[in-house]
């Protein structure tokens, strides 16, 4: 049985001169070399559009590599504020001989394409508007530098596009001073780029009419930011103590901004750090210190990716079961093992969830967008002293390293919450009678003194072998059972604490969706989409924490279908929704997008399209021959579920 | 054999000036096989700490997994402990110091422990210099996986069931050395004398102190063959010098031509006395220390004694500058940037 469905493509609506110009909703594509400077000019190309008001944003796709092999990036601006992927290119830049033919295949009938002339694209096809440009002379008239004129070269292009598509100069000379701090040469030298560009274009290139940025005000007040500065920002203002860290792509650079921050905020007046970070020797001595500054009563945090996350999983059993706080990051790239090391996944969901061996169950929070990674990195550390356990933050690449647009951050008005502290003071109280392990309150949650504690009775001993209430070891059958079954009241008591689902009720929708993270983004479109051309109502449940709260339960229950869309191969999430809901689980249906881009939404609708025709016509799901996940993979009971996987494009 | 260490005039008291007794540094019950070189080492442990008057409310103890690194859990009863996971004892450690330095942190581990599955993670504490007594003890077995070979068991050497080890040991002192470790050094369990005086030392230093043990597993390594049982030890020892300890608040009061005996100022102004026996010692010289540990191996010596001391090292808590008050106990005040801070960087980010 076919586990795929191929979607017929969505028909492409042929634009005319008379239909007047496509105003600030376009995607343009840039084809470069890795290593060859790109990332500032696309940065400026995409940080000037925002300036002129239009919602934006920018996805590098870049190979594991430091110079030499093809990327890409991609800027999406839209005036509704559609900023997920979007596989159509509008406008493609192409810079990179490698990539040429694929690149310009891969163009809808009427796109632009700017070319390096030797590419000599022309040839290739008839349907698209070319202009070809001598960047290599161009560059040439600007500087006798041979390394200085292939930086230039990216920056001509964001002159000829910006002429083409009639961004302001002065917006791309702002981005620039932004781009470069203010350091005047440089601003200088690629104002001059920008100006050869587009006088370029002015005098040799014939404009167009097709696509235009105009100014608008929907992106006033707003912030750029990836989401792994937004982490280390949110996790300076959640008063982090101890980070350590060991180099991956794509989690680096969450600490390496973090670095920056501290030094400029955490520093007391004697010039004396609030803060300590270590490089690790690798992730196993990431976490163990994470766990080791935990116990000894510090807020403590490491971040990494997948590779990372498998060499974490003794130690996180261990602050499990000896109940020890830390916050780990994820910031998920494509697995399994080395996988696709610069690609976007979430393809961790179970192994976090479950890390390690023996019962574990873990706090995980996911945001997505880069405020939520402001605002989980605080309640990240608030969760893990609070329920004295390693807490996971589920990011991923799209999200981490991409930028993005976003309100400002809020300031953390709440206080941060410790836990459940034992002082010297409350032990004098209770005439030093205390139990390490004891559920004094009956939520699963013990009290702990930390090293240092001034009192006769403070000291216990951690170990993560079998212990009583009292902290002592014991490999009494009735200790065990008592120790996992309160582990179990405390993963229970989670659930009531962990951010709950964003939810979107449409009244009469029987459709529901189930998406977390970055899938985000293509989802709210694709309602839109669904609505918009099939008039399909559709709730939204939005996932921002593992262990799920009631609110799922519910959802899933208003609803007769409920695609759960995820980004890896299974759909790890839906699996565990379905274990959740029970008897409700054939409800669940997945779509899965998992080549490595981030999923876009016109996916999603033709998925769901799809499912919901294949689910009302005579041959649906139990008869053949009804598109399914495959059983081997997902043991499922009930009827075989309807599944929707993979991408043949990507 | 010369005596190993230098006999102190003073006498010890019933009680310590904190007006503890030896008593108020024990633990638990050992579970360890009677006669094991571990409790022997447990016993020097709780001396030291007490002779030192340690206050061990601000003490930390460490391990990871192995019958050596259960026993934390049998000195030290009023001191935090920490039994981790197997070979990985350096970061936790590393972590919770770096939480709180004021800690006096010590780490018990095995030979397994260290010289196996925690090689890497030993090697980056000693880089870093994490303020921390560290303590292998070496029985060249896996004890509690019931007496597999370790990396530092000697060539040569047998096993009960007669398997023979072929390869080459790793000498842990030698490691620490090229490593840069600022106090290294080889004790015996069956010389409790010298072993409590490496140990007073070590509590006055303030970087890593790496103390291998020769700790005899009378279960496993203990029979004809066997190069790390008591009686090759014993037959084996080898003293660098005599050693004694003289703590800050003392007097030096021992008589010594001069010339004959080296004197150490450690970081809180007590002084480690190394008196010569038939060689002329340097502990500063790291040369002179790896070629002395080479020499050992080769005429099947087991070396003893302060093997390398350098008190003025710069510990990683000291490098990372960090505020003096420990920074688990610092507040929001001093952790959460302003109001203006925030605005700041959102500005910034426009
Ligand atoms: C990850 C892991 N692998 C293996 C073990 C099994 N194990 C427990 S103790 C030990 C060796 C301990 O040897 P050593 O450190 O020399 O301690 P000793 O018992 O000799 O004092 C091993 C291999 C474990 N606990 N964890
Ligand atoms: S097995 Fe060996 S190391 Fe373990 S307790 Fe017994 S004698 Fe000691
Ligand atoms: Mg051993």
């Amino acid at each position: 049985m076919s586990e795929t469905l191929i979607v017929p493509a969505a028909l492409e609506e042929n634009w005319s001169p008379g239909d007047g110009p496509v105003i600030n909703d376009l995607t343009i594509h840039v084809a470069t070399v890795n290593g060859s400077g790109s990332q500032s000019s696309n940065s400026v190309l995409m940080r000037s559009i925002f300036q002129m008001g239009v919602p934006v944003s920018g996805k590098n796709m870049f190979p594991s590599n430091i110079a030499g092999l093809p990327t890409w990036f991609t800027i999406r601006a839209n005036k509704d504020g559609w900023i997920a992927r979007k596989k159509e290119v509008d406008i493609l830049v192409c810079m990179n001989a490698q990539t040429v033919k694929e690149d310009v295949e891969a163009l809808t009938a009427g796109s632009i394409c700017i070319y390096d002339a030797p590419l000599n694209c022309r040839v290739m096809r008839s349907d698209l508007l070319f202009y070809e440009v001598p960047f290599a002379k161009l560059a040439m008239e600007l500087t006798t530098d041979p390394r200085l004129r292939k930086l230039l070269a990216n920056m001509l292009y964001v002159g000829i596009v910006a002429e083409l598509i009639g961004i302001d100069r002065q917006e791309i000379v702002t981005a620039l001073n932004k781009q470069f701090k203010g350091k005047k040469k440089a601003v200088d030298l690629n104002v001059q780029a920008i100006d050869k560009g587009m006088e370029h274009t002015r005098t040799a290139l014939e404009g167009q009419q097709r696509f235009r940025i105009e100014r608008m005000h929907k992106t006033e007040g707003k912030i750029i930011i990836d989401g792994n500065a937004a982490a280390a920002i949110g996790s300076v203002f959640g008063g982090v103590q101890v980070v350590t860290w060991y180099p991956i792509t794509p989690s680096s650079s969450l600490v390496e901004s973090m670095i920056d921050y501290l030094k400029e905020y955490r520093v007391d007046e004697n010039g004396k750090a609030t803060f300590a970070v270590v490089q690790a020797e690798d992730e196993l001595a990431a976490v163990g210190m994470v766990l080791g500054a935990g116990w000894a009563g510090a807020r403590s945090m490491t971040s990494t990716s997948g590779p990372g996350i498998s060499l974490m999983a003794e130690f996180v059993g261990l602050g499990y079961f000896a109940e020890i706080p830390g916050v780990i990051w994820d910031i998920q790239r494509v697995g399994p093992s080395t996988g696709l090391p610069t690609r976007t996944s979430q393809g961790d969901v179970l192994e976090v969830f479950t890390l390690s061996h023996g019962d574990t169950q873990h706090i995980v929070l996911i945001p997505s967008s880069v405020s939520e990674c402001f605002d989980f990195a605080i309640e990240a550390l608030d969760l893990a002293e609070m329920f004295q356990t390693p807490v996971f933050v589920l990011s991923d690449l799209d999200l981490g390293m991409n930028n993005w647009m976003s309100d400002p951050f809020k300031y953390p008005e709440k206080e941060f919450r410790r836990g459940k502290i034992m002082t010297a003071e409350k032990l004098t109280e209770l005439g030093g009678k205390w139990g390490r392990y004891l559920d004094v309150d009956g939520d699963g949650i013990p009290y702990r003194t930390v090293p240092g504690t001034a009192h006769l009775d403070a000291a216990y001993f951690t170990r993560g072998s079998g212990h009583d209430a009292y902290a002592r070891y014991s490999e009494r059958p009735e200790d065990y059972k008592a120790t996992v079954d309160r582990l179990a009241r405390k993963n229970e008591t989670a659930r009531k604490f962990v951010p709950k689902p964003a939810i979107e009720r449409v009244e009469g929708a029987r459709i529901g969706l189930v998406a977390y993270g970055t899938t985000d983004f293509a989802l709210q479109e694709s309602r839109h989409q669904l609505k918009k051309e099939k008039n399909i109502d559709t709730s939204y449940l939005r996932l921002r924490a593992l262990p799920f709260t009631s609110e799922l339960k519910a959802f899933v229950a208003e609803h007769e279908h409920v695609y759960v869309v995820e980004q890896n191969r299974d759909g790890q999430m839906g699996d565990l929704i379905r274990l959740e809901v029970g008897s409700d689980q054939s409800k669940i249906r997945k779509i899965l997008h998992y080549s490595g881009l981030p999923c876009d939404a016109r996916f999603i609708t033709n998925a769901v399209l799809t499912m919901e025709e294949v689910a009302s016509s005579p041959s649906g799901p139990g008869k053949s021959p009804a598109p399914e996940v495959s059983s081997s993979r997902v043991p499922m009971q009930g009827p075989p579920p309807l599944g929707f996987k993979g991408d043949g494009q990507d | 054999m010369a005596d190993s260490t230098i006999k102190s005039t003073t006498e010890v008291p019933k009680e310590n000036r904190l007006g503890l007794k030896a008593l108020d540094y024990g633990g638990g019950k050992s579970t360890l096989c009677a006669g094991c070189g571990h409790d022997a080492v447990t016993n020097q442990i709780i001396r030291a700490f007490y002779e030192m008057s340690v206050k061990a409310e601000n003490v930390a103890k460490f391990s990871g997994i192995g019958c050596s690194s259960k026993t934390p859990a049998y000195f030290l009863s009023r001191s935090h402990g920490f039994n981790s996971v197997h070979g990985r004892m350096p970061s936790v450690a590393t972590g919770a110091i770096l939480a709180n330095h004021k800690l006096i942190g010590i780490g018990i581990s095995g030979d397994g422990d260290t010289a196996s599955i925690g090689l890497g993670q030993f090697m980056h504490m000693v880089r870093r210099n994490i303020p921390i007594i560290y303590i292998i003890e070496n029985n060249g077995v896996y004890g509690l996986t019931k007496g597999q070979f370790s990396a530092t068991a000697d060539e040569g050497s047998k096993l009960k069931s007669g398997v023979v080890n072929d390869l080459p040991p790793m000498d842990l002192c030698a490691l620490a050395v090229e490593l840069g470790c600022g106090f290294v050094a080889r004790g015996f369990a069956g010389d409790p004398k010298q072993m409590v005086n490496i140990l007073k030392a070590s509590i006055a230093h303030s970087g890593t102190a790496v103390i291998d043990v020769i700790s005899p597993c009378v279960t496993f390594n203990n029979h004809e063959g066997s190069t790390k049982g008591y009686t090759y030890s014993k037959e084996h020892q080898e003293l660098l010098h005599q050693i004694g300890f003289v703590p800050s608040y003392e007097q030096i009061e021992v008589d010594y031509e001069p010339g004959t005996v080296r004197e150490v100022t450690m970081h809180d102004g007590s002084t480690v006395l190394l008196r010569k026996l038939e060689e002329d010692y340097d502990p500063t010289n790291t040369i002179q220390a790896i070629s002395r540990l080479h020499e050992a191996t080769q005429a099947g010596q087991m070396l003893t004694g302060l093997i390398f001391l350098t008190p003025e090292k710069k510990s990683f808590t000291e490098l990372l500058n960090v505020v003096d008050q420990p920074l688990y106990s610092l507040t929001a005040d001093v952790t959460k940037p302003s109001r203006e801070a925030l605005d700041a960087i959102m500005q910034e980010l426009m």
